[in-house]
């Protein structure tokens, strides 16, 4: 039962097949069960089957929309007020939030029953989930491998089908490319379409919630619910939310321009088997209707070096609020207040977190600030106009979502710059604010592939219709990992 | 551009970061890949190009100067490691 889509999921409360009680504790009993995966870092059980309980009553008061009951679980980087909020870190191992990210609200408002907090990257930083504090998350297709990051989690969850579907965050392709090393669909929506408002920041210039689910209409359903406008996020735009599952429409691609930028095709180190399962999505769009063209985004190869200056001197930036006063770890003993922020820092964070803060300091600092800041976002300002040239003439560009599939748990953990490569595709999209989202398009040696969809700003209906057409075309999103035990 | 050891004391004294001196070394030798790695945005030419600090080129929104959230210190301390009579607490500053 647990294992259906949220839209069916929908329909079978809907017609009384199940209550919501007995679809959680059934979700319950299958995260347990796929514990090896270490997709979760908290689980909240009681405050499930509390708000299962209520989900019934409110569908028996005919009180129900499409996620009323429905089970979820969120990145553990929202706040949930009353539960351990990590965001897979030492340094927020104990840190209970007086407060719900407003993400966690909205989906609560609407019904949804959250099940529990899911393993990520330390403070979102890696590509892998290997760097959480709490241990790797492995990929449900082959637990040898990586489920990507930083929402690996989420992904891995979705995709052993323990949760239809999950919060993620992406400020550099991370719920996309987690999204394409599982074989599941994940959007990001627009640079302040959803309130940020709770989210533990990473860059703030990029980081964007969205959600995470089998199907682009799930994707349309829990968007629904997770966009609006909050006063408490300065950087949330107010624009009205469309009805995103409406335009979803019969999957009709005609007259659909998609853009295919030459760049994404020929450049170095994509994976063979990703190339041919992307080409072959796009074959199928343009049966289904679509025109291709094909397109020139000149600047790609520059995205991830602006990324990895613009993003570690935000993370510098935000970071430094984490001094063992106020909440988080505090070190034993400090002999002075210089040693109680070195020390409860340099325990409370792993390796990768202070590789990003000091690549970020170095960046920030005297006399290094126009070399490297301040030349990244111009050169952030060119990748933008790439794209905005682009959406003159297409409506959707097409390409791979990351340039391999899933890798090796420990491949590239010794070799920071390899491991910032698997985003190659994806980072752009965050430093030019568009929305973007992967779905499965196939397979390369048995493991999942991503078609990356990138849409205009604000235009995430268009996006979720075209990955909706593509779906009713091919079936790759219902093909699911068979996990032993 | 390459980091040396000494290099890496200094910015994690900058981040108020404490280091292990057995990984410093392999943290001089990653930070110096990655700066080699994004020192290529030198070599293009960005005349007159403005830069972009947000995606949108949105402004800050300004709201009325209005009280809008309630004291809630006690709610807020109470996570704190370490406070006393509504203060945070950290080893002594002033002499």
């Amino acid at each position: 039962m647990h294992d259906r889509t949220i839209a069916e999921l929908g329909a079978a409360l809907e017609r009384g097949e199940c209550s919501s009680v007995e679809l959680t504790r059934s979700t319950l009993d299958a995260i347990e069960q796929a514990a090896e995966l270490n997709a979760f870092i908290t689980l909240t059980p009681e405050t499930a089957l509390a708000e299962a309980a209520a989900a019934d009553a409110a569908r028996a008061r005919g009180e129900a929309g499409p996620l009323t009951g429905v089970p979820i679980a969120h990145k553990d980087i929202f706040c949930t007020e009353g539960t351990r909020t990590s965001c897979a870190s030492r340094m927020l191992d104990g840190f209970v939030p007086p407060y719900d990210a407003f993400v966690v609200s909205q989906l609560r408002a609407a019904g949804a029953v959250s099940v529990g907090k899911t393993n990520m990257d330390e403070f979102a930083m890696g590509s892998s989930n290997e760097t959480s504090w709490y241990g790797a998350v492995r990929n449900p297709w082959d637990t040898g491998t990586v489920p990507g990051g930083s929402s690996g989690g989420s992904a891995a969850a979705v995709a052993a089908r323990l949760v239809p579907g999950a919060t993620g965050t992406d400020t550099g392709g991370s719920i996309r490319q987690p999204a394409a090393l599982t074989g599941i669909s994940g959007l990001k929506p627009t640079y302040g379409r959803i309130s940020r408002y709770g989210m533990i920041a990473f860059a703030s210039s990029l980081d964007q919630a969205g959600p995470m689910a089998t199907t682009a209409e799930d994707l349309a359903i829990m968007l629904q619910a997770m966009a609006g406008f909050d006063r408490r996020d300065s950087t949330c735009v107010d624009q009205p939310v469309p009805d995103y599952r409406a335009a979803l429409g019969d999957g009709n691609l005609r007259g659909l321009r998609v853009g295919l930028p030459r760049e994404y095709f020929e450049a170095d180190g994509v994976d063979s088997e990703v190339a041919r399962a992307v080409e072959a999505a796009v074959e199928a769009l343009r049966e289904g209707g679509a025109e291709i063209r094909e397109i020139s985004l000149p600047n790609t190869g520059l995205a991830v070096p602006v990324y990895y200056v613009i993003a570690p001197a935000e993370a510098s930036s935000n970071l430094s609020r984490f001094d063992g006063v106020r909440y988080g770890h505090r070190c034993d003993d400090p002999a002075d207040l210089e040693d109680l922020y070195k020390r409860s820092r340099g325990e409370g964070f792993g390796e990768e977190v202070k590789r990003r803060i000091m690549v970020g300091t170095y960046a920030l600092s005297a006399g290094y600030y126009d070399a490297y800041y301040l030349k990244a976002q111009q050169v952030r300002r060119m990748i933008r106009d790439d794209f905005a040239r682009a959406f003159e003439e297409v409506d959707v560009i097409a390409g791979p979502t990351a340039p391999s599939t899933a890798f090796a748990l420990g491949a590239k953990s010794d070799d920071p710059v390899q491991m910032y490569l698997s985003d190659i595709f994806t980072i752009a999209v965050n430093l030019a604010g568009l929305p973007a989202l992967s779905v499965p398009a196939g397979f390369g040696g048995g493991r999942p592939v991503g078609l990356q969809l990138i849409g205009n700003h604000f235009d995430e209906a268009c996006l979720l219709g075209a990955a909706h057409g593509y779906q009713q075309l091919t079936d790759w999103h219902t093909r699911r990992p068979s996990l032993e035990g | 551009m390459s980091i040396d050891a000494d290099e890496v004391a200094q910015i994690a004294h900058l981040a108020r970061l404490a280091v292990n001196a057995e990984v410093s070394q392999a943290h001089a030798q990653n930070l110096s890949e990655i700066l080699a790695f994004v020192e290529r945005l030198g070599a293009v030419d960005t005349t007159g190009v403005e830069p972009l600090a947000h995606p949108l080129e949105m402004t800050q929104r300004l709201r009325p100067d209005e009280v809008c959230e309630d004291n809630q210190r006690e709610r807020f301390q109470a996570i704190a490691p370490l406070t006393e009579d509504g203060h945070y607490l950290v080893p002594r500053v002033i002499e």
